[in-house]
């Protein structure tokens, strides 16, 4: 009895490992670059916050990130008022957009979402690859495709709003590479960077209290490491007469 | 001279703490409660890692009640509200990050420390006479976490907490006869809802904390009553000093395991820390992706799952077949037959204390036929808890010999089987089982 019970879990762990295994294989999910993500780069969070206001914030919103939170990033009231402020905003506000959701949803087919916290639902590397994926699709209604964002359609709503700074990519349907089929204003590698900064600073928005928790986490590690030799002696000391 | 003055004033609070102490005395029983409690509480000397998780348990409950005040001072239970005040929270509130975070982290780590409570309790056979109230209290208290976890999980109104809720809520529909009417009155709506999260809100913070509060006094008077188990599974109260009436395994609890429990306290925080300020979401098992998307009750998220903690049982609700219904006499199809096995698969734990028919408790003196079917339960179980975590489909299909049937779902069939078989054949081969002498004392 015992060895047949044996037997039948080893067999099971085999077949579980076996599947396991195929399935690593028959994985084809689309590939996501890695975003350069470097919190502690106020000149990046700058620039990307910079790209961030003046193309996305025009349809995204950011209802739940204030402008001088942008403090944090190393920029002084002053500079958040003459650089980022256009239309009368307070610099305790909410980055919030004019673009009334209903009409959006009649333009786009959908409204544009919230960016407030768009890495923690995407991920850093989704958006860094979906901004560099955007190609002409004369089938589409806005002239654009993008295989990230659906990799069995490669449909998007959102036409490429930075296409004068990457130019024009084409999809090569042999290869089903991206190819450069019309520079635009950045070389390459530019734009990469300058995806970079923008992908930096929506990942420094999903959460700025990030660096803060961080910071923190360090001193109260610390803090509980020497609470545990205090209290580890403690139990010792009561503990000498057991046994 | 100024030595004596010290003396004289420490005698004076002494004794101004003594009268007031004799004052509460004649009025509350405080000092009885600390002796019978704490100071002549005595517990075995050899208690383990194991039993660290009953104080964690305990101490995770407080920083969830405690986390869970200060939220909901800032938290508006409004399906127009919920998820804006949350992000209010962990940006403008101060500290409502490392609340909020405290909270989030806090119900897994609840989960975690009562599975390893509850695994120490089936290891050592805690659940045995005259320990089976404690256990049945036990399970209560394992029922209404499930229920404070699923209800404070739509709290935050991302979309896994709205369909999450809107599948779970719409199992009760699958019972038979009732079921539609039940899953309604649930909601209070057709589908999940603002009507929903409100409800929801009150049991979270209302209803359920006070059965649970409730719950955890009763487990522990009943503990308290009878006495602990131990890793050795001998009863200390057998043998006793006779002058003392004290056991000769048993140690006071206050100081010895207070001091004790205190090194455990403080490992759980350097991790319960560890996941707070470095890795909150967890990969995604404490805080789903997911769950930074607004609810929308248009857009179905292409694979939902429930929460780590949940999805042992959620695998064996997708691994059961529906019933295919019977045409000729009008019984339409239904998905009962998953709806009950996923109940009956956290109900059975409290049956345990009548199928261990054993002659012995801990697993230290029983054979290994018992070890084997415990390591497979505990296979199963991780396992079942993988799965339930990825769609169906996660490993393809087999071939047409098989009917094409999913993989996964074949696999947790097997482990499902083998997870009530654990329960149902224990009558069985915990009494066949080649068990050792268990000593008088208790051993190290």
């Amino acid at each position: 009895m015992k060895n047949t019970i044996k037997l039948g879990l080893s067999v099971l762990s085999l077949f579980s490992a076996l599947l396991f295994a195929q399935h690593a294989l028959a994985n084809t999910a689309v590939h996501l670059d890695k975003a350069p993500i470097d919190a502690s780069n106020h000149e990046s969070l700058q620039r990307g916050a910079r790209t961030f206001v003046n193309n996305c914030l025009n349809c995204h919103s950011a209802n739940y990130m204030r402008y001088n939170r942008l403090q944090a990033i190393g920029l002084s009231e002053k500079q958040i008022k003459d650089n980022l402020l256009f239309a009368g905003e307070k610099v305790g506000d909410t980055m919030k957009v004019a673009i009334n959701p209903e009409e959006a949803k009649k333009w786009f087919g959908v409204a544009p979402p919230d960016l407030s916290v768009e890495v923690r639902a995407r991920g850093a590397d989704w958006v860094y690859s979906y901004m560099r994926a955007f190609y002409r699709d004369e089938t589409s209604t806005t002239g654009w495709g993008n295989c990230v964002f659906d990799p069995v359609s490669c449909k998007v709503s959102m036409p490429h709003v930075l296409y004068q700074l990457q130019g024009e990519q084409i999809m090569n349907h042999e290869t089903h590479q991206l190819e450069l089929a019309k520079p635009g204003k950045l070389a390459p590698a530019e734009y990469d960077a300058l995806v970079g900064d923008l992908t930096n600073f929506l990942a420094f928005m999903a959460e700025p209290a990030k660096q803060q928790r961080n910071h923190l986490g360090w001193i109260v590690l610390l803090f509980l490491a020497v609470l545990l030799v205090l209290a580890y002696k403690l139990k010792k000391a009561y503990w000498k007469d057991i046994h | 001279m100024t030595n004596k003055t010290n003396a004289d004033k420490k005698s004076l609070v002494a004794n101004a703490l003594g009268q007031g102490l004799e004052w509460v005395d004649a009025r509350f029983p405080l000092s009885s409660n600390i002796k019978a409690h704490l100071t002549e509480y005595y517990a075995p000397k050899n208690f383990n890692f194991w039993y660290f998780f009953g104080s964690l348990s305990l101490l995770v409950l407080v920083l969830q009640i405690l986390t869970g005040i200060f939220l909901t001072m800032h938290y508006k239970p409004d399906a127009m509200l919920a998820f804006a005040s949350v992000e209010y929270i962990m940006r403008d509130v101060p500290w409502g990050w490392l609340i909020r975070y405290m909270h989030s982290t806090g119900a897994s780590m609840f989960f975690v420390v009562v599975y390893l409570h509850m695994f120490r309790g089936i290891i050592y056979g805690s659940y045995r006479t005259p320990r089976e109230l404690i256990w049945l209290f036990g399970v209560g208290i394992f029922l209404c976490l499930m229920g404070e976890a699923f209800f404070g999980y739509l709290l935050p109104w991302g979309q896994m907490s709205y369909w999450g809720a809107q599948v779970i809520v719409n199992l009760f529909s699958a019972i038979p006869f009732v079921g539609p009417d039940v899953s309604e009155w649930l909601r209070g709506d057709y589908l999940v809802s603002d009507a929903t999260l409100n409800r929801f809100f009150a049991f979270h913070v209302i209803a359920l904390p006070f059965v649970l509060v409730g719950l955890v006094v009763a487990h522990i008077i009943a503990l308290h009553e009878v006495g602990s188990n131990n890793p050795d599974g001998i009863e200390i109260k057998k043998l006793k000093d006779k002058k003392t009436g004290i056991p000769l395994d048993g140690i006071p609890f206050h100081p010895y395991y207070t001091v004790k429990d205190i090194v455990g306290v403080v490992v759980f925080l350097m991790v319960f820390s560890t996941i707070i300020f470095f890795a909150p979401e967890m990969g995604g098992y404490f805080l789903e992706a997911n769950n930074f998307v607004p609810a929308n009750p248009l857009v179905t998220p292409a694979h939902i799952a429930p929460v780590w903690y949940f999805t042992p049982y959620y695998s064996i609700l997708r691994a059961v077949p529906p019933f295919p219904g019977v045409g000729f006499l009008g019984i339409p199809p239904s998905l009962f037959p998953g709806v009950a096995a996923m109940g009956l698969s956290v109900l059975v734990f409290a049956l345990l204390p009548w199928l261990d028919k054993s002659p012995v408790k801990s697993i230290r003196y029983r054979g290994r036929l018992y070890k084997q079917w415990l390591a497979a339960f505990v296979v199963s179980f991780i396992v079942l808890g993988y799965l339930g975590t990825e769609p169906s489909n996660v490993w393809g299909q087999f071939g047409p010999w098989l009917g094409n049937a999913e993989r996964a779902t074949v696999v947790a069939r097997i482990f499902m089987l083998v997870y009530f078989a654990f329960f149902i054949l224990m009558p069985w081969y915990s009494k066949k089982d080649k068990t050792l002498a268990v000593p008088e004392r208790v051993t190290g």
